[in-house]
């Protein structure tokens, strides 16, 4: 058991990485990644909710469409749910700890229909993981997403120093940059 | 008929999601692998975008404000669930091909986005060619990068052999980094037809003006997509400027 976790672990984390062999949650990739400290923001941001919403979207899975039968409205009922959930962490943080929603605040809104969340939801059912295992693989490639987020926004703290070609200069660097991260995580695909 | 017509070429050319907004980038990268299923990706987008469009058109003087968001997606997840067990049943290849990528059009940005900036406000016929012509324009867009890929990363073309013998075939472009280096291209190219055309003087601000933090999120006509809108009201629902008017109340009642 605890081997099997140990191996979605760092299969989703490093080997499948989410954003750089799936592509999902580019969009805060590529947006908020000007600084390492947002970045950071960000990606803890990103780990608290897509582990809460694989909890929450599992447990909705396994007790209430199982049971009914309706299991093809997942997507409807995930999407839903998630960005339900989302609204009312943002309430509770404002409500009993503004502390961390000062910190974690500004960066809800934009995970709230983030595709990355969907998509480990609707890959824990594809994969049959029960509720413990799709926490497990919620948290890990949330942890992927921020790996390579903060790894981008260090590069591109750098890349602000170069000489960069008129027409390459804004997105295009920053998608080469993430090409050649692309290439550099793909060495993983040994690990396992 | 001469707006069936404006609407399909805007959303094939002036308004191309892909070429020009740069909109719905998830997909755009994943599904791109060959030219089959940047076509076959495409035309499922376009299928759910002209239907909710009509059926967000349909009950548009229905749907309360306040709820619009939420109102949407639910449109939005049915008519992907019917399209996702119409492949499954039909077309199962591109089902298996497309995998993950099939549920994820709920949160394809072109889709909420054009609901909320032109299907809530126009009528049915108009928001059903808006959906076609741009669901055309994502289809060509994937379609060409597809091709691209499928050519440089395995000489072939629909799965025709086009290349010479001699030809190696560049594999890391059908794999995940060839996606980001031929989206670089694509965006380079933007950024010199951007700058050459603001140098002739012409409006170039809507090139690149979709790309947001979030993947339903579109940076165009000022929609926050949040499940509750607190300061969605009555004056927020037909136009399209309506931070110019809240920011002009504000003044009036200050």
């Amino acid at each position: 058991m605890v081997k099997e976790l140990l191996v979605i672990l760092i299969s989703s984390s490093l080997v499948n990485n989410v954003v750089l062999s799936q592509f999902l949650g580019l969009c805060p990739f590529l947006g908020v990644s000007k600084k390492t400290n947002t970045a950071t923001g960000m990606g803890v941001a990103v780990i608290f909710v897509i582990t809460l919403a694989s909890a929450v979207a599992g447990l909705i899975y396994q007790y209430i469409l199982v049971p009914l039968d309706i299991t093809y409205l997942q997507t409807i009922v995930f999407i839903l749910v998630i960005a339900a959930l989302v609204q009312f962490v943002e309430m509770f943080l404002k409500k009993f700890m503004p502390a961390l929603y000062q910190s974690l605040g500004v960066y809800l809104p934009l995970i709230t229909t983030n595709c990355a969340v969907l998509g480990v939801a609707l890959t824990n059912v594809q994969k049959n993981y029960g509720i413990l295992t799709g926490i497990v693989n919620g948290f890990a490639t949330a942890v992927g997403f921020t790996i390579s987020i903060v790894i981008l926004a260090g590069i591109r703290e750098k890349l602000k120093y170069n000489d960069i070609p008129e027409s390459f200069q804004g997105m295009p660097i920053v998608l080469v940059t993430a090409g050649l991260m692309a290439i550099a995580f793909c060495g993983f695909s040994g690990l396992l | 008929m001469n707006n069936v017509k404006e609407r399909l070429v805007n959303g094939i050319i002036k308004e191309n999601p892909t070429f020009v907004l740069m909109l719905g980038m998830c997909p755009t990268l994943a599904v791109t692998t060959s030219a089959v299923n940047g076509l076959g990706m495409g035309l499922t987008t376009m299928v759910v975008l002209a239907l909710s469009n009509v059926f967000i058109s349909l009950l548009r003087n229905i749907i309360p404000d306040k709820v619009r968001i939420p109102a949407f997606i639910v449109i939005i997840a049915s008519f992907v669930t019917v399209v996702e067990l119409l492949l499954q049943g039909y077309i199962p290849f591109l089902y298996d091909a497309l995998g993950i990528y099939i549920p994820l059009i709920v949160v394809n940005c072109i889709i909420l986005g054009r609901a909320e900036a032109y299907a809530y406000k126009n009528p049915v016929l108009s928001s059903l060619f808006d959906g076609i012509g741009m669901g055309l324009g994502f289809s060509v867009a994937l379609t060409c990068i597809g091709a691209v890929r499928e050519l440089l990363g395995a000489g072939e073309i629909f799965g025709i052999h086009v290349m010479p013998e001699s030809f190696v075939p560049v594999s890391i472009f059908i794999m995940a980094p060839g996606a980001f280096f031929v989206l670089a291209v694509l965006t380079a190219i933007q950024n010199k037809v951007k700058i050459n055309g603001e140098k002739k003087g012409k409006d170039m601000s809507k090139i690149q003006s979709g790309c947001g933090n979030d993947c339903m999120n579109c940076s165009d006509a000022d929609c926050t997509h949040r499940l509750y809108d607190e300061k969605a009201d009555g004056t927020n629902k037909k136009a399209a400027g309506s931070k110019d008017e809240q920011t002009k109340e504000e003044k009036k009642n200050g």
